[in-house]
């Protein structure tokens, strides 16, 4: 059974929120849309996002880590957002995986949000009804679309790759190597909800410089530096000695 | 290329393709239409420079395009209303024009010197300048003065070329990549994806920053360091580099002027100076090799390159007539015999053996990870190689090293860790980008006399140019200054990119002089673009009496170009409404600033997506409409008619001079459109722009895209597309015989100009033809037991300077921003997290919110740049997070320094970058004390505050809820 999740690489996630418009602009003219902004050029300016860049840091200084986190709904296997519906708004579809609200079901009741334990869906203030990420479903199947463009609008934008889209149940897909190879893990397990997206850890590069490998037999100090040469007037041994 | 078919899209849907200008980045865009509105915005796939992606700004055009800051209409200043207000009414274009017209007509018949005309973050300055030095005012700049020219000067004036748009980090094949200071900025997209693909492929990034954010996040080892600090970091790195032999020797001798021998007889006129075995036989732009080395198989001086000899790099020699001369890398080695990691640990911050680690990884991983690529090239002297080689360790700085008043000398610093590590224009390291490598200096001068302003008459000689020796400096007979920012004078010799941060004050003081009209295109000079805002807004509104008792302004005529509600338009008095991006024709050309690749040359387009807004104009036709009325020579036939019907027409026809097939864009030139560089005009040019994604890329032969400085094959091919006028090889500065010209002359030394006495030491200091630490400006001027922290700014990737708050997806990631304090830092002063406390300098101070951080060293607190915004502008309202919760650091930012001569600027003594990054502070909590021991919270709002603006005429309704759709007709 495919399930289609998101892969994100924190080891080249800059935080540039380009995953965040993108997907704003895409889908609040699509299927989605609209997506309010309350307020947006007032006071505490407030819209939905399907997706959101947290920053925050790790440790403490100078061994911190600044964290660029992008989050999205995690399109869980065992969503607990979609039992506790009581209109049936909130469903998990068989054949992808992907998790979804149908806003003519939705009465806004926020039970889905206060089940999910990431904080991922966001009421639609204006429209009263729940909305989250759906993985661009009014991109991936449409037909009229490059292969390429296929794609979640976020996944397309990030400048550094770092948001991989496909089928995790696949052991062959691009995302099941990033997430068996690359340490992939799922947020707050504890909670058995099985994530679908992943995120894929920091990963750092060192250099270790042994001490010989400083100074070697070509170094280039050799051939400019000139060995004292004395004047052939100055004093000697055979001034003093004849032995 | 999509095969046609595939664009096409469901009714009333439509794609088109033009170049990005959320920044100055300059991505290939595809704007997808619905019934008319934009509906997406996305990265075009077949676009070299971004190859389909896009950053959080180009997702956000939408709001940009759509937003209520936008300015629809001509507006003229309410009489009686004063400037800063904000009361204006709307005019026709026609009135506009007959106003400009006239009064810059007369200023261009009397003394055209009195229009100055500064434009912001424009990348247009081919046409501005063309514009400017037709006019016939020196008084022409853009904002690279106050932005990174600290960056291409150093850079340029080291290795003939420099980072961003004129080169870069080769991440493809670097294995180490170091980036000091804030660049998250500059070459944005690109970087990024390069950054992500050199992770992926184990490459090590190492980031030297006070501040652990934006690309710093990924490094794999943050090196904090303290603010302007970074040139004694880079010295200690050469110092470990040159005394543990890590150096490309076989490099710095073919391709630097390392060996090459300098008069050391300290009581002679060439002191300082190369040996020469002739005079050159013209005076030329370029750099003759006439000089000498000591060669180490002869024992005696020969030139430079002769086949067979090699030269010492090190020791002390003397010619036949008893001159002492040494080669210029044991002058850097001596300069550099101090500089150890202990020593520049005290100054930096950085522990010594962590310097002396990162000079190791860098010398080791250079020489032990060469990189050789199968491609046959013949250099400069008509040596052939089989092979192109290259040392995997890249470098990546921009405005952080740049911004500081010891700015120029930290990045010659850069430049020549750069070369010691034989890194320039090789792969993995530094690659340059067409039109670079050029001349060290380029070509390009200023006149040198008052006199080349005449009226009636086009400038004789560029506005901004690379000066060579003091004789190119823009002086008058006294050595003072002829522009009105005071560039290219003896107190900013090397100010190649102008003055902009001071053209204010100076015009309002009248030192040199008093100008009429100040003409500003797109920078905010009333608030983020300036320094000591508050006192330059006053400056901006001040008035004179004149001897009949009539006020009039010091500054009498302000025109800003802008297409938004920006806090400078409300000091205008007449404000032009520019277009978006998505609304006009422009072109990134060779001319300017391209946006070439390593492998070479890249010009683009942007052809209008949508019609203009209201009645919008883009500044390029006001400009051409402009020079048509003033019947200025390039916008008119001999006859006097004018010459170019629009924008786009003189693109397509303009050419550099007649003949010369050198025009705007590069690509489908010839009448057929088969030439590329050179060529006739071509009048279905745009057309082919149109058809091929709106860019023209060149790509050269394989042999040309490495070590170009010494290239012989592409040295020529530059040569015969007239993009140098020699194909001279381009040695790389290690010492520097045009600072030691600006050196010697304030020595009184040799037959050049000579510096005004006050400024003989400030001269004699800072030129000095080796890199060298010293502490800022500020610093130096600055009781730091009083001020002990370091102020500055980091640039938000979702942001780009003040543009982006009118935006409605943007400014909720940035509505407003605090201030950052190392958590000890912040305690140690008595400031607990979100507490409100109060920023001061000696210049000024603001209040705003304080957050701990374990991002920041110690000594530092740092902000984002240009998120505060003056109540009301922006089309937001007053009451928004941006004013009263946003600050902007700049009011404790002074524009100037005290001397004993009076005034100077704040920046740096050679190139005038302003030094944004210097100022000090300090910070305690804003409480106000009410009785004995008694404290009481201040209001949680940012101070300074200033009146709130009013929309002006023409702008649209701000929405309270916005539900966009685009096309409504196809849905709701």
């Amino acid at each position: 059974m495919t399930q289609l999740a998101l892969v994100i690489d924190l080891n080249v996630c800059v935080g540039c929120h380009a995953c965040v418009t993108n997907c704003k602009e895409w889908n609040t003219s699509g299927e989605a849309g609209p997506m309010v902004d309350r307020n947006p050029y007032g006071k505490d300016p407030n819209g939905t996002f399907f997706n959101r860049v947290q920053t925050f840091e790790v440790g403490e200084f100078p061994q911190t880590e600044t964290v660029h986190f992008p989050k999205s709904c995690l399109h869980c296997e065992e969503p607990p957002c979609v039992p506790v519906c009581p209109t049936g708004a909130s469903y998990k579809r068989k054949e992808d995986g992907i998790v979804l609200v149908d806003y003519d079901k939705c009465i806004g009741c926020k039970y889905c949000s206060w089940a999910c334990p990431y904080g991922a869906r966001e009421l639609d203030a204006d429209q009263r009804v729940m909305k989250k990420c759906t993985l661009c479903v009014d991109r991936i199947y449409d037909t009229t679309m490059t292969a390429e463009e296929r794609r979640p609008a976020c996944v397309r934008a990030c400048p550094t790759s770092a948001r991989l889209f496909g089928d995790i149940h696949d052991p062959d897909s691009e995302v099941s190597h990033a997430i068996r190879e690359a340490g992939g893990y799922q947020l707050m397990p504890e909670c058995g909800t099985y994530p679908a997206n992943h995120y894929l850890p920091r990963r750092k590069v060192k250099l270790r410089i042994r001490e010989d490998e400083i100074e070697r037999a070509d170094n280039p100090l050799k051939i400019d530096g000139q060995l004292p040469k004395p004047g052939k007037a100055e004093p000697t041994l055979d001034d003093v000695s004849s032995w | 290329m999509e095969p046609a078919e595939k664009m096409t899209q469901p009714s009333g849907q439509e794609v088109k393709k033009t170049t990005c200008y959320m920044c100055a980045c300059r991505c290939g865009i595809r704007v997808h239409l619905r019934d008319g509105e934009v509906r997406f915005i996305d990265g075009n796939p077949d676009h070299p420079l971004n190859k389909g992606v896009i950053c959080a700004k180009g997702s956000s055009g939408i709001m940009k395009q759509y937003s209520p800051a936008r300015l629809t209409q001509p507006l003229r200043r309410k009489a009686g209303a004063e400037r800063g207000v904000g009361e204006f009414e709307p005019i026709s274009w026609e009135e506009t024009f007959t106003i400009l017209a006239e009064r810059l007509g007369k200023i261009r018949a009397t003394d055209p010197k009195k229009f100055a005309l500064f434009t912001g973050r424009d990348q247009m300055q081919a046409l501005t300048g063309l514009f400017a030095r037709q006019f016939g005012t020196p008084n022409y700049a853009a904002h690279g003065g106050f932005c990174s020219v600290n960056m291409a000067a150093g850079m340029i004036y080291t290795i003939g070329g420099s980072f961003w748009e004129f080169g870069g980090p080769d991440l493809d094949r670097a294995k180490l990549f170091v980036m000091i200071g804030t660049a998250e900025d500059h070459h944005s997209n690109p970087l990024k994806m390069a950054l992500a693909k050199f992770k992926r492929d184990g490459g090590r990034f190492v980031s030297i920053n006070p501040v652990r954010t934006g690309y710093s996040a990924i490094a794999d080892e943050w090196v904090p360091i303290r603010p302007g600090t970074d040139g004694a970091f880079l010295l200690a790195v050469i110092h470990e580099i040159i005394y543990k032999g890590l150096y490309d020797r076989e490099f710095l001798v073919q391709y630097s002027n390392a060996g090459e021998l300098v008069n050391c007889d300290a009581a002679s006129d060439e002191f300082g100076m190369f040996l020469r075995t002739e005079v050159p036989e013209e005076e030329a732009c370029y750099d003759p090799q006439d000089k000498l080395w000591w060669d180490r198989n002869a024992n005696k001086p020969v030139v430079t390159h002769t086949p067979g000899s090699d030269p010492f790099l090190r020791g002390e020699f003397r010619m036949s007539d008893g001159t002492p001369v040494k080669p210029a890398f044991q002058l850097l080695k001596e300069r550099v015999k101090d500089s150890t990691p202990e020593w520049a640990a005290e100054i930096t911050g950085i522990p010594a053996a962590t310097i002396r680690r990162l000079a190791h990884e860098m010398g080791v991983t250079a020489r032990d990870q060469h990189i050789e690529l199968p491609i046959a090239w013949t250099d400069a002297w008509g040596k052939e190689h089989n092979t192109v080689t290259g040392n995997p360790v890249a470098f990546h700085a921009m405005r952080g090293l740049a911004a500081h008043s010891n700015g120029f000398q930290t990045i010659r610093a850069l430049g020549i860790l750069m070369s010691l590590l034989g890194t320039i224009d090789r792969p993995g390291g530094f690659r340059h980008k067409v039109p670079f490598p050029r001349p060290i200096p380029p070509c390009a001068r200023t006149p040198n006399h008052p006199n080349a302003v005449q009226p009636n008459t086009p400038l004789d000689g560029m506005a901004l140019g690379w000066p060579a020796d003091p004789d190119d400096l823009f002086v008058d007979e006294n050595g003072g200054p002829v522009r009105i920012d005071k560039g290219f004078s003896w107190e900013y010799p090397l100010s190649v990119h102008g003055l902009m941060h001071n053209v204010i004050t100076n015009a309002w003081r009248g030192d040199p002089y008093q100008i009429d009209t100040l003409l500003i295109f797109m920078a905010n000079m009333a608030w983020n673009s300036t320094m000591n805002t508050v006192e330059v807004r006053k400056m901006l509104n001040d008035k004179v009496s004149d001897k009949d008792g009539n006020d009039d302004y010091k500054i009498p005529f302000i025109v800003v170009c802008d297409a938004f509600q920006s806090e400078m338009t409300a000091f205008a008095d007449l404000i032009l409404p520019d277009t978006t991006y998505l609304e006009r024709h422009d072109v990134m050309s060779l001319l300017d600033r391209p946006i070439s690749e390593f492998d070479g040359p890249v010009d683009s387009v942007r052809i209008p997506v949508l019609p203009p807004t209201g009645e919008c104009k883009p500044f390029q036709e006001v400009l051409i409409e402009l020079g048509s009325r003033l019947k200025l020579p390039a916008f008119t036939t001999k006859d006097g008619q004018r010459k170019f019907r629009d924008y786009p027409d003189f693109i397509v026809n303009y050419e550099t001079e007649p003949g010369s097939g050198i025009g705007f864009l590069a690509g489908w030139r010839g009448k057929d459109g088969d030439k590329s560089l050179r060529g006739e005009p071509n009048p279905n040019q745009w057309e082919m722009y149109a058809k091929n994604d709106c860019v023209f890329h060149y790509e050269l032969p394989k042999s040309y895209q490495y070590m170009r400085n010494w290239n012989q094959g592409y040295l020529e091919w530059s040569q015969r597309n007239r993009i140098t006028r020699y194909a001279e090889p381009i040695l790389i500065n290690i010492y520097s015989e045009v600072l030691m010209r600006f050196r010697q002359a304030a020595q009184g030394k040799g037959f050049s100009r000579k510096p005004p006495a006050h400024l003989a030491k400030r001269v004699e200091t800072y030129f000095d033809p080796l890199p060298f630490f010293y502490e800022t400006l500020e610093g130096q001027a600055t009781d730091k037991q009083q001020y002990p922290l370091a102020a500055i700014t980091q640039r938000p990737m979702a942001m780009y300077h003040s543009w982006d708050s009118q935006n409605a997806w943007l400014r909720q990631i940035h509505a407003y921003n605090v201030l950052y304090v190392n958590t000890q830092t912040a305690r140690a002063n008595g400031i607990e997290d979100e507490d409100w406390i109060w920023v001061e300098s000696q210049w000024g101070k603001v209040k705003c919110m304080a957050k701990h951080s374990e991002a920041v060293e110690p000594g530092t607190v740092w902000t984002w740049n240009a998120i505060g915004k003056a109540a009301g502008a922006w089309s937001l309202t007053p009451d928004a997070n941006e004013s009263q919760q946003g600050f902007l650091l700049n009011h404790v930012i002074s524009e100037e320094l005290p001397s004993a001569a009076g005034p100077v600027s704040n920046s740096d003594p050679i190139t005038g970058q302003a030094a944004w990054y210097d100022v000090r502070v300090k910070i305690y909590k804003a409480d106000e004390k009410v009785g004995a021991g008694e404290t009481a919270s201040v209001s949680q709002t940012t101070w300074p505050q200033f009146a709130p603006l009013k929309p002006y005429p023409g702008q649209a309704e701000p929405k309270s809820v916005w539900n966009y759709f685009a096309g409504k007709g196809g849905k709701k």
